[in-house]
């Protein structure tokens, strides 16, 4: 299963390494990562996206939870959280069409489109990973150059305790 | 905040452990830690010379064992470091409480692969409660109270503190603060009453209940609680390896460790019990086998101080988080205010005390008269019950875990979590200086004794009289048993020849070297070596043949142990 753990960190030097290094000894994955200093400087909210079965992501959450400078960790119902990742996609333009089917399918996914260039235009495209894999999928017949995706940044919904 | 005062890092960090009532200190000087070294001329804390920085830390481990206070080991940066990783990872996986304290290159220096620079808070990290590098000499001394309190609190554990050289040097004022905060450090839980009754509830449902006593038992100091509360439900207890002790192993109630090389009368009773109440265990598979067998038709009532460790090796049924003699002490109480007090022998109690008896009687032993059994037995007879164990890894602990009964609880110390070879000598010299009133014996093998022999050194020199009791068969013993037993008596690398003659060595260090062939040379090297005012190392000469048994092989379940034939 996957889950979305939200974790605040004192914002000090060798943290994020502490973190990852915690996921690779206990053989835990991560699917992805993404670090941004919180409304109070002192901390930084990590959110790490991970697969696992129930018993492995509970064994997550307590580690993380025991390392000193964790200051709160929580798994978040994906049901009950704003979740999104940006990423930016690079696509081959072959055909005189391809702009404009290209622009169509951003639009649909509430895609910005940049860069537009004879053999290639960028997209960029903020979204669940679901939809991102789904906008990939669809993408892909017109030749993907490159892919950069930031992980998910998430926060629960107000009175979803 | 206490008054302010100027004075450079070095002269903070020792003011800051004598406040922390630090006395001694284990560890080797090099260029990167001169400076803390210079305040020892000017400050009450001993400096103990160890002879290799691995020794200073298992010395400061066994110290910290045997006080309940962090032990403190010095070493200098680079090899220095690298060197202490071993006593550092041992003490992680055993959770004895320890401060390390490490020379680093100047600030400057960091990151340029300097002379004797290495990376020590990286390569530390996944074997340390906490690792701190004060970058400037104002925040050492609130460095050192939190490494302290993080070492000794919760689940103890390593801390270590990595200084660069110029932060020893510079100058700053400096304010020693009574209080702190760290703010992702919750050491403590409150009582649980309600999971405690229910647990009380649970043992008092159960046909065939049983206690085992992990080492956060010992590492507690609930010996008290254990015994009123195994005594007033008739519980019989077994014990991890690590809690060993944690229960008198003379008493009528007492089975002893389960495991690898368990007890056979702890693996029958613990196979065929259907309620456990788990005291400060991690349910090591050198403990119970498989998980998966091990957990099944047993209802798992898990006592621990680290929440983390409930569900991760057995699924629990209850969990009691807390330190486990406070949620203990609520079980006493609850029991007297109950009035609870089993009295009848029921069947399972008889069952248990005809099992116990049988295996005291009949396990078959070894027929000479220098084996393991007969060995260790005349060691628990000479020596007053206070004493202090600390063992070595390979055969000779494990016959050390069967034959050796723990009468005084807490007295017994093992690297059980890491296994590392050469910790028994070393840490029973920090055993020593933490009591030394009593005698400290590390029953040992020439495999391991040859890893921190020359400890001996120490123990001479700075005068801490221990006793060095060597079960030699000249081999590697454990890895030639599992040679014989699944590599089909292909015999490599196992051979420590007659090399060195360990009587003759203890006598180059000025220490006293015994060699014991028989019992009465036994009995009387012993007497000896109690009365000896120097180290004395035993030399017992025995049979490379002699097997650990019972046995558990890797992989299978404790009720399919293996007995001798």
């Amino acid at each position: 299963m996957w889950a979305i753990l939200s974790i605040l960190v004192e914002n000090k030097p060798g943290i994020l390494f502490k973190v990852t290094h915690l996921f690779r000894a206990r053989d835990f994955n991560i699917d992805s990562i993404s670090v941004g200093v919180t409304d109070n400087p002192e901390y930084s909210k990590m959110t790490i996206t991970t697969f696992g079965d129930e018993k492995q992501i509970d064994q997550i959450v307590k580690q993380l939870d025991k390392m000193i400078d964790t200051v709160k960790v929580e798994r978040l119902d994906e049901h009950k959280t704003v979740y999104r990742e940006l990423s930016i996609f690079k696509i081959k333009l072959s055909n005189a069409n391809d702009s404009m089917e290209i622009n169509k399918l951003a639009n649909a996914y509430g895609g910005k489109v940049h860069d537009v260039k004879k053999d290639s235009i960028m997209v960029e495209l903020t979204a669940t990973p679901d939809q991102i894999k789904a906008f990939e999928e669809l993408a892909k017949p017109f030749g993907i150059i490159d892919v950069a995706r930031t992980g998910v940044a998430a926060l629960q919904r107000s009175g979803a305790d | 905040m206490s008054n302010m005062e100027k004075m450079i890092g070095a002269k903070a960090l020792m003011t800051a452990m004598e406040k922390e009532g630090v006395k001694e200190v284990f560890g080797l000087p090099g260029g990167a830690n001169l400076p803390m070294y210079d305040e020892f001329a000017r400050c009450n804390i001993r400096h103990i010379l160890a002879r290799h920085e691995q020794s200073a830390a298992h010395m400061a481990d066994g110290f910290g064992r045997v006080s309940r206070k962090p032990g403190v080991c010095f070493a200098t940066s680079g090899p220095g470091a690298t060197n202490i990783l071993t006593g550092i990872a041992t003490a992680q996986a055993d959770s004895a409480p320890m401060v390390a304290v490490t020379g680093q290159v100047p600030v400057a220096m960091i990151g340029k692969d300097a002379f004797q620079e290495s990376d020590i808070i990286g390569m530390a990290n996944p074997v340390v409660k906490y690792a701190f590098q004060p970058r400037t000499p104002g925040e050492i001394p609130e460095v050192v109270k939190k490494g302290f309190f993080i070492a000794e609190t919760g689940r103890p554990g390593p801390v270590l503190i990595d200084i660069p050289k110029d932060v020893q040097q510079n100058e700053s004022e400096m304010v020693f603060p009574d209080e702190f905060k760290i703010k992702g450090y919750h050491p403590w839980a409150d009582p649980d009453i309600v999971a405690v009754e229910k647990a009380i509830d649970m043992l008092l449902h159960s046909q065939k209940p049983v206690i085992l006593a992990g080492g956060g038992t010992i590492i507690s100091s609930a010996f008290a609680e254990l015994q009123s509360i195994a005594e007033a439900l008739m519980l019989p207890v077994v014990t991890t390896f690590k809690g060993k002790g944690a229960f008198p192993e003379n008493h009528p109630l007492s089975l002893g460790p389960i495991g690898m090389h368990g007890h056979a009368e702890a693996n029958k009773i613990m196979s065929e019990a259907d309620c456990v109440l788990a005291i400060g265990t991690r349910f090591s598979d050198r403990s119970v086998g498989t998980f998966e067998e091990f957990e099944r038709n047993l209802k798992i009532i898990h006592m621990d101080v680290d929440p983390a460790e409930i569900g991760k090796n057995q699924t629990a049924q209850l969990a009691v988080v807390g330190d486990v003699q406070m949620n203990l002490r609520i079980m006493v109480k609850l029991l007297l205010q109950k009035a609870i007090k089993k009295s009848e022998e029921t069947p399972w109690i008889k069952h248990v005390k005809e099992t116990r008896a049988y295996w005291r009687e009949n396990l078959k032993l070894h027929p000479g008269e220098m084996g393991a059994a007969k060995i260790l037995r005349k060691l628990r007879e000479l020596l007053p019950k206070e004493s202090i164990i600390t063992t070595e890894v390979g055969q000779h602990q494990m016959w050390a875990s069967l034959f050796y009964d723990v009468i005084q609880p807490g007295t017994f110390f093992s690297s059980t979590g890491l296994g590392t070879m050469g910790w028994g000598f070393p840490a029973a010299i920090g055993a020593k200086v933490a009591k030394p009133d009593v005698p400290v014996v590390d029953i040992a093998g020439d495999g391991s004794f040859a890893m921190t022999e020359n400890s001996l050194a120490t123990a001479v020199l700075e005068d801490i009289p221990v006793i060095v009791f060597v079960l030699n068969n000249f081999t590697l013993g454990m890895v030639a048993q599992w040679q014989r037993t699944f590599y089909d008596r292909r015999m490599i690398g196992v051979d420590q020849g007659h090399c060195p003659d360990y009587v003759k060595l203890a006598q180059s260090y000025g220490a006293q070297g015994i060699r014991a062939q028989s019992m009465d040379e036994l009995d009387k090297a012993i007497r000896d070596a109690l009365s000896s005012d120097v180290a004395t190392v035993i030399d017992i000469p025995i049979d490379p043949e002699e097997d650990v048994l019972p046995f558990v092989a890797p992989g299978t379940s404790l009720k399919d142990m293996i007995l001798p034939s």
